[in-house]
């Protein structure tokens, strides 16, 4: 399962998804390591009222597409889930869903971990916080999918 | 030829629109079609260096030759997750 949607996230359809892939794999599934991103309440020292997120809908699949492809080059049993919400959200939604399914519970932490830090490098999604007294957009990375040194940083954080 | 150009995020409040044609000469790339976008409105051209580029919805280099009818979309830096 990898989407964008402006429905509200829940962990359980993505784990169904990939523990059912896994089960056949291998050994089998024996562990899902989920994370979920979600709207906190201040940034950089601001007091934040809600967000809006804003993602090009095709370009993101396809870059979930190519972290879970990644992913499996690594670890070739894994299966991963990312599901990236849109529109306005307010404090405590969830943002982002994520679950690595695995054999053991190391990879399956190493998996989500590297997922989410690919996502936040390369995938078309922007983050536009309104304050009391204003807004911001928020600008992260420059995308690029090409970027070795980038998808490096990201592998050595997830096996750190 | 005639290509259609997409905005994103504070590329597209700058813009203060999301999606037009423009015509570019044959042969024309993406940074061609994104020089063409900055001379319209200037205030975009501080993001030079920092924008990615997608053609028909899959990552380009700004290298990248376009054909008539082409989807091709700034990107601003990404704020995901």
């Amino acid at each position: 399962m990898l989407a964008v949607t402006p429905a509200p996230l829940s962990i359980d359809a993505l784990t169904t998804a990939v523990e059912g892939v896994v089960r056949l794999r291998g050994e089998g599934c024996g562990a899902l390591a989920s994370f979920l991103g979600v709207v906190r309440a201040t940034h950089q020292g601001r007091v934040v009222q809600y967000l809006d997120y804003e993602a090009f809908d095709a370009l993101a699949v396809r870059t979930f597409e190519q972290i879970r492809d990644e992913a499996r080059a690594r670890w070739p049993e894994a299966e991963l889930a990312i599901v990236h919400r849109t529109g306005r959200l307010q404090i405590g939604d969830a943002s982002i869903a994520i679950v690595a399914a695995t054999a053991h519970r190391a990879d399956a932490f190493a998996v989500c971990r590297y997922a989410i830090e690919r996502v936040k490098q390369i995938t078309p999604v922007w983050k536009h916080e309104f304050f009391a007294d204003g807004d911001a957009w928020v600008e992260g990375a420059v995308a690029d999918p090409q970027d070795e040194d980038a998808r490096e940083k990201a592998m050595a954080i997830a096996c750190a | 030829m005639r290509v259609t150009v997409r905005l994103f995020a504070r590329l597209r409040e700058i813009a203060g629109r999301e999606s037009w044609d423009i015509e570019v000469p044959a042969g024309s790339t993406a940074g061609d079609a994104w020089a063409s976008v900055t001379a319209g409105t200037p205030a975009l051209a501080p993001f030079d260096r920092a924008i990615s580029v997608a053609v028909n919805a899959s990552f380009a280099r700004m290298s990248r030759p376009l054909s008539e009818g082409d989807d091709v979309a700034f990107l601003p830096p990404v704020s995901g997750g």
